[in-house]
């Protein structure tokens, strides 16, 4: 058992949903990234997502972009950020890490030494934003050979066939973006996230994680009445970048809003909700 | 995949690429976020059902003589080949189209098409801001409402332009991420399109992007080389020796060349931008200094660093200031059909007032690099041989820069 799938595993025994978070690796700065990370764990994150900062990320909103060009300033790249999670790895063993990001710095840096080097520093699964299943058998062989867990998106634009085909190559969790458009957009439409979540678990039994447009607690505990795990990237990374020079305020306004999102998961808020 | 090709030496069917899923042997593809999957579906569905319509043929065909302003003439540049000495030099003028560049025959070909699925509102990115300039154009023509991404910094350099477009109804957006120019202009877009996807159409103004675009923006254009092959033919009793366009993305050169082929006596060259020279690492030119990677949608020639970063590009035109290059050009390139070179800023602005001098036509910057590269070429050649040039655009948007350039106050 993968450690994603021991943590959804654990989650789910708790009768819990899994809080997924995501930074960017190297925002703002190399050395603040293993901080922020064991500060969402404690705050109450299940699984990170560390983003691989690329100069062109366009299925990103604003506020990534800029994680990614603060980043790319201070120089990190694949190999930094695999850095950095090798250093997280010396403290913490159990909470699962998913590499988020774009095709051609993966690419440029080979597929095999990808893989290999990643699991090395104790990535769990690799979600490649712009890599279409029908692209993917290469990067996926590469990514099993070393135990590494592929994680695909499924939108709303989704057939059922497509669902079909991409569960068939997931592992892990499948992560259902839930409105139109990029990371940190707009509105949430809960109706219409329940009914793509049922036809993405009439499908496969891995769990689903929603994101896209999650801002707080009260959004998180909503979305998670419908789905296994609630994914939240730029309320995250836009307290980073109110903070980007005071670190210690930073760890704090990052806890906050973690804690608040592990709050609403847990103790969803229904009245407020409806 | 080029060795084996040469290996056999079978010809090549260059009709059959792209594949069915959109590859020109290991370019192309459709390397976008799910999201996007299904509307680019949708649009190669609507691609496949309306390019052998005749209604839709013949509609598009009307607009391109009325409205564009074709068949465009095949120019012989009689006193600027005899100072160059060598070959004849004909330019085929999409110049002489509407809006001032061959740009219009493709957001054209798009806009009617985007009427016939039903799509209100249109995007596009834009640099120098012709293909801005050309989509405002056509969704006034067709009453669409038209958003325009373009950099910040080509909105202050192309100002001209983005008052042209705001004129014709357009919304110019000022992209500030990034490097703030075309290549964040074309980030911008996508994300308007994958937010606002079941009203909107996304017209693409080059070779580029996720499948069917390069194949769909090709073909459009490709009524460029079928006119300049029925002209030769007619008017000359033979093919070319030689054809040469410039290459940002590559529609125009695109355009020009997919018609000639299959002709293996017709040698084609194409000319990137050199910028301050491809040994300063300061130009657009991925195919002669690039290497293979994925961006905006396909796997193609890119500039890009160890880490995989896209990088900065240079270039005096702002139509070739781009890191990327159209999948078919990457191919093109690797199965030795089409040479690639580079020419200098100040080898293209030579060229530049070479043209004006001799032939009274004032060519766009990004069109002089294939004119100073043409000047090269013809003089090796005899004077019974020819090369057409496309000559893709005027230069009327550009004459601030040579004016800067020169240190000239207008």
């Amino acid at each position: 058992m993968s450690r994603i799938e021991y943590r959804f595993a654990q989650r789910r025994a708790e009768n819990r949903k899994t809080l997924v978070t995501y930074i960017t690796g190297g925002d703002p700065a190399p050395d603040a990234t293993v901080p922020l990370m064991h500060a969402l764990v404690t705050a109450g994150a299940d699984v990170i997502e560390v983003g691989m900062p690329f100069s062109d990320p366009m299925a990103d909103g604003p506020v990534i972009q800029l994680a990614c060009d603060r980043a790319l300033a201070k120089g990190t790249g694949i190999a930094g950020v695999l850095e950095m999670i090798r250093d997280f790895r010396r403290d913490d063993q159990d909470t699962p890490v998913v590499l988020m990001g774009y095709l051609n710095p993966i690419e440029q840096t080979g597929y095999a030494a990808f893989a290999r080097e990643a699991a090395a520093a104790g990535v769990d699964g690799v979600l490649t934003v712009d890599l279409p299943p029908e692209e993917s058998n290469e990067l996926v062989t590469a990514l099993s050979e070393h135990a590494l867990d592929p994680i695909w998106l499924v939108a709303p634009t989704t057939s059922n066939e497509r669902i079909r085909a991409i569960c068939d190559q997931a592992r892990g969790f499948v992560y259902y973006v839930s409105l139109k458009g990029v990371t940190g957009a707009a509105t949430l439409d809960i109706d219409s996230v329940s009914s793509h979540v049922e036809s993405i678990r009439a499908t496969t039994q891995l769990p689903v994680g929603v994101g896209f447009g999650v801002r707080d607690g009260a959004d998180a505990g909503r979305l998670g009445q419908v789905s296994d795990a609630v994914v939240v990237g730029s309320a995250i990374v836009s307290r980073i970048a109110e903070n980007v020079d005071d670190r210690s305020a930073m760890l704090a306004a990052v806890s906050e809003v973690t804690r608040d999102l592990r709050h609403g998961l847990d103790s969803p808020d229904l009245e407020k909700a409806l | 995949m080029s060795n084996v090709i040469q290996a056999i030496n079978a010809p090549v069917d260059y009709a059959h690429f792209p594949d069915l899923t959109g590859h020109f042997g290991p370019y192309g593809g459709r390397f976008v976020p799910e999201l996007l999957i299904a509307p680019l579906e949708e649009l190669s569905a609507a691609y496949e059902r309306y390019r052998n319509d005749p209604v839709f043929q013949s509609e598009l065909l009307a607009d391109l003589q009325y409205y564009v302003g074709r068949p465009t003439p095949l120019y012989y540049a009689q006193r600027w080949s005899e100072r160059v000495g060598g070959a004849r030099i004909y330019l085929k003028r999409e110049d002489l189209d509407h809006t001032g560049a061959h740009k219009i025959n493709n957001t054209m070909g798009q806009a009617l098409l985007a009427t016939r699925m039903g799509k209100k509102r249109i995007v596009a990115e834009t640099g120098a801001g012709q293909h801005g300039v050309a989509t405002a154009a056509v969704c006034a023509r067709l009453g669409l409402e038209c958003i325009v991404y373009m950099g910040a910094e080509d909105v202050r350099r192309q100002s001209v332009n983005v008052y042209r477009m705001r004129l014709m109804g357009a919304t110019v957006v000022p992209v500030n991420s990034g490097t703030r120019t075309l290549k964040d202009a074309l980030n911008e877009a996508f994300r308007d399109w994958a937010a606002n996807v079941d009203d909107t159409f996304y017209i693409i103004g080059t070779v580029a992007g996720p499948h069917p675009y390069p194949e769909l923006v090709r073909d459009f254009q490709s009524i460029i080389g079928r006119e300049t092959r029925e002209q030769c033919l007619n008017e000359h009793g033979r093919l070319p020796d030689a054809l040469v366009a410039c290459v940002g993305g590559g529609s125009n050169a695109i355009g020009m060349f997919h018609p000639f082929l299959e002709d293996e006596d017709v040698a084609i060259y194409g000319v990137e931008a050199g910028g301050d020279g491809v040994e300063t690492g300061r130009h657009a030119a991925p195919l002669s200094a690039g290497r293979p990677g994925v961006l905006h949608g396909n796997r193609t020639y890119l500039m890009e660093n160890e880490d995989g970063q896209i990088m900065p590009t240079h270039s005096l035109s702002a139509g070739l200031d781009y890191p990327g290059v159209g999948p078919e050009h990457a191919w093109l390139k690797d199965i030795g059909r089409v040479q690639y070179v580079a020419v200098n800023d100040d080898a293209a602005l030579a060229a530049f007032h070479d043209l004006s001098r001799t032939e009274g036509i004032i060519a766009a910057l990004e069109t002089a690099h294939a004119m100073a590269y043409a000047e090269i070429l013809a003089a090796q050649m005899r004077p019974d041989q020819t090369i057409v040039i496309n000559c893709s655009g005027r230069g009327d948007k550009d004459i601030n820069t040579v004016a800067e350039v020169e240190g000239m106050e207008l």
